[in-house]
């Protein structure tokens, strides 16, 4: 950690003692963040004082600790990371919460009390939210008293009864959709009210595809966390993977090589791709302009098959392992990569204008779904979507992890919020990307691709921070018995994302839906768990 | 307009008969014989995302891109479950989407045929026997045929398709 992290915080820590919040520094925090304990009575008054200090809530979860339950939530201001914890007693599990002062706050809670039992006590919205029907309202799957593999085989019934937000008046009409979608896409539950064609309110019940993914990572190794974490959401197998393997390399104390770290970002910077290219031609879908799909389409599919050839799978599931990567890449893979990257750059070049000035394209995307930046900034909103809602912030470069300190990135802004500003706003983090390849491959220096790492030791903990295609990854891992995995929680950005897509959608028309929710693509996977 | 026509002219068909892929071609076109003969020329497919990770649907879309191009087989993906033949489900069936796809097949009229594809949905991943998963589309409906991957590529994808035509 360098020597000018940090910088704001004595002053946040003077704040917070003037207002009486007696704080302990955790010895054990989990790099790179710095962990102050809190008294329970004082969790609720807490994120008062950091957001007046400008900080940007990044996550909430907890864990089972030797009878007690342990609740952490991370906030970032500057590029820095700052983690704070207390614990309640299990037979009384309550304490207050952050979701009044950062709504952001307010899912990770409601997934915390369904799968800990935690209870937050002055919640504006205490519904259930992972829960559907699979467990009772006082089980808890992450207790250690729930069996892992759960209580039989029995039908679970479909989750009737979710009590809806309801618009009421004259001519107010309700429309469910989902789970299961019109196209080959994740399933999920949207509930609108309208009137007319005009959305009044839209709201998201997810949940559908849990698969207890908290609990299935303990046990496992860190290899078998690498797997995992490669399929929390499919489409951000590396970045998922980076973030779960930064923590235990940083837990046990590994060094990445060189060679390895640089791989690493040129897999991530290449899913990155592979994303934005398949959802800008399915947004210009959504809206009839299939043109762009197939066009799209076409660079996806050749940028996948040079994926499979090289790095032996087409999405770049497993490519990477504790301690670095799994395969190395010779001269010739060099070669094709650059030429690659030459070929993309001049297909998009050309593609990108005929997009920009199709005036049918513009017609429906400019002003659909437009999401302020103060709208963005309240509900934490991460990676493209807040950038092309003029929110400045890219870990690469304000976080600085390895090895992305050392390239010199394009960093793409927009501020107009609408579908039309995220989808320049990816079209130009294609070029940035092929930017950073560029560089990579013209840096790799020779050496070993990955180190073998220790196990780390029982009770240590780490936090990963990978700037994922979506945005900000964070996850936490801690170590039990023989180094392996005693709690695993993924953030992914979605969670902060998916609220934006029930505000934004505010006074635009139903039809409109499809595109200003492929616009924000949230993933489904990445949130249910 | 004259930019999209330029482009279409200049990238041409990609739409693979080319040697890379002759393996698809072939297997394509065996399977349009069978589809002809058995669904009049027209199967029709109602996806399900049964607890996906999601990367399963990344590929099964890939089967629309212009290299696969599936429909030109006859196969083509429905919105409706009224509409389909066949049940393409993935993932390992978490429970809270248990119910979703006992109704979406229900809903299909008979004869109707179910795939599993994919690794979890064949009861082999990295989700099976948690608590919050059945663990296999088999627990759940009847399957026809499970087709391996994690994810399937497009080309196990038409594999499969094939073996449940010719089965
Ligand atoms: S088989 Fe693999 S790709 Fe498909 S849903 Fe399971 S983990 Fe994801």
């Amino acid at each position: 950690m360098s020597q000018s992290r940090f910088t704001w915080l004595p002053k946040l820590l003077s704040r917070l003692a003037k207002s009486r919040l007696a704080l302990s520094e955790c010895p054990d925090a989990p790099r790179p963040a710095l962990a102050y304990g809190v008294q329970a009575e004082d969790w609720g008054r807490l994120p008062v004082y950091l957001q007046e200090q400008g900080c940007r809530f990044a996550g909430l979860w907890a864990e089972v600790r030797d009878g007690r339950l342990a609740v952490l939530a991370c906030v970032e201001k500057q590029g820095d990371y700052l983690v704070f914890e207390t614990e309640v007693p299990i037979a009384k599990p309550e304490l207050g919460s952050w979701s009044p002062v950062y709504p952001g706050a307010n899912r990770l809670e409601r997934h915390a009390r369904d799968l800990l039992g935690l209870v937050f006590l002055n919640s504006p919205d205490a519904r259930r939210w992972t829960r559907h029907q699979a467990w009772g309202e006082d089980e808890h799957p992450l207790r250690k008293d729930f069996p892992a593999e759960g209580h039989g085989s029995a039908p679970t019934p479909a989750d009737a009864g979710y009590p809806f937000e309801r618009v009421e008046g004259e001519a107010v009409y309700e429309i469910p959709v989902g789970p299961v979608h019109a196209g080959i896409i994740e399933p999920g539950h949207f509930r609108f009210h309208a009137l007319g064609e005009t959305v009044l309110n839209l709201e998201a019940r997810l949940g559908y595809v849990h698969k207890g993914i908290e609990k299935l990572a303990e046990g496992r190794d860190g290899a078998g966390l690498l797997r995992l974490a490669a399929r929390v959401s499919g489409d951000s197998a590396v970045a998922h993977a980076w973030a779960a393997a930064q923590a235990l390399e940083r837990t046990s104390g590994a060094e990445v090589p060189e060679r390895g770290l640089m791989l690493r970002a040129l897999l991530a910077e290449r899913e990155r791709i592979a994303n934005h290219l398949g959802d800008i031609g399915a947004i210009c879908n959504d809206v009839g302009f299939s043109f762009a799909h197939m066009q799209f389409g076409r660079l996806r599919e050749l940028w996948l098959r040079r994926n499979a050839a090289l790095f032996g799978h087409r999405l770049l599931f497993d490519t990477l392992v504790p301690g670095g990567v799994a395969r190395n890449l010779d001269k010739d893979g060099v070669l094709a990569l650059l030429a690659d990257c030459r070929a993309l750059r001049k297909e998009v070049t050309s593609l990108f204008p005929v997009l920009r000035d199709s005036q049918s394209l513009r017609d429906r995307l400019m002003g659909a779904g437009v999401l302020a930046k103060d709208q963005a900034q309240r509900l934490g909103c991460l990676g493209f979507v807040a950038r092309a809602s003029g929110i400045d912030y890219d870990l690469r470069r304000d976080h600085g992890y390895a090895p992305y300190e050392r390239l010199s990135l394009e960093h793409p802004l927009h501020q107009a919020g609408d579908v039309a500003a995220r989808v320049l706003q990816r079209a130009e983090e294609i070029y940035a990307s092929l930017g950073a390849i560029r560089q990579l491959l013209d840096r790799l220096p020779h050496g070993p691709i990955a180190v073998s790492l220790k196990p780390p030791e029982p009770g240590t903990r780490g936090l990963g921070l990978v700037d994922g295609w979506r945005g900000e990854i964070l996850s936490y891992v801690r170590f039990g018995e023989g180094g392996r995995v005693s709690r695993y929680f993924p953030r992914d950005p979605s969670w902060f994302n998916w609220p934006a897509l029930e505000v934004l959608i505010h006074g635009n028309i139903v039809p409109d839906f499809p595109v200003c929710n492929k616009s924000i693509n949230g993933s489904y996977a990445g949130v249910d768990l | 307009m004259r930019r999209i026509f330029q482009k279409i002219y200049e990238i041409g068909i990609v739409t693979e008969p080319v040697a890379r892929d002759a393996e698809y071609e072939r297997l394509g076109r065996e399977l349009k014989r069978r589809v002809d003969e058995r669904f009049r020329g027209s199967l029709a497919i109602r996806q399900v995302d049964a607890g996906s990770c999601n990367a399963c649907e990344l590929e099964i879309q890939a089967l629309n891109n212009p290299y696969y191009d599936l429909e030109r087989f006859g196969l083509h993906f429905v919105a409706s479950p009224r509409h389909a033949d066949l049940l393409l489900a993935t993932g390992p069936v978490s429970r809270h989407m248990e119910e979703a796809l006992r109704r979406t097949h229900a809903a299909m009229p008979e004869p109707r045929w179910v795939i599993a594809a994919g690794d979890c949905a064949a009861g082999r991943g990295e989700f099976v026997c948690g608590y919050a998963c059945a663990g296999a589309v088999s627990a759940v409906l009847p399957v026809d045929l499970e087709i391996p991957g994690c994810p399937p590529t497009p080309l196990q994808l038409l594999q499969g398709l094939l073996v449940l035509m010719n089965a």
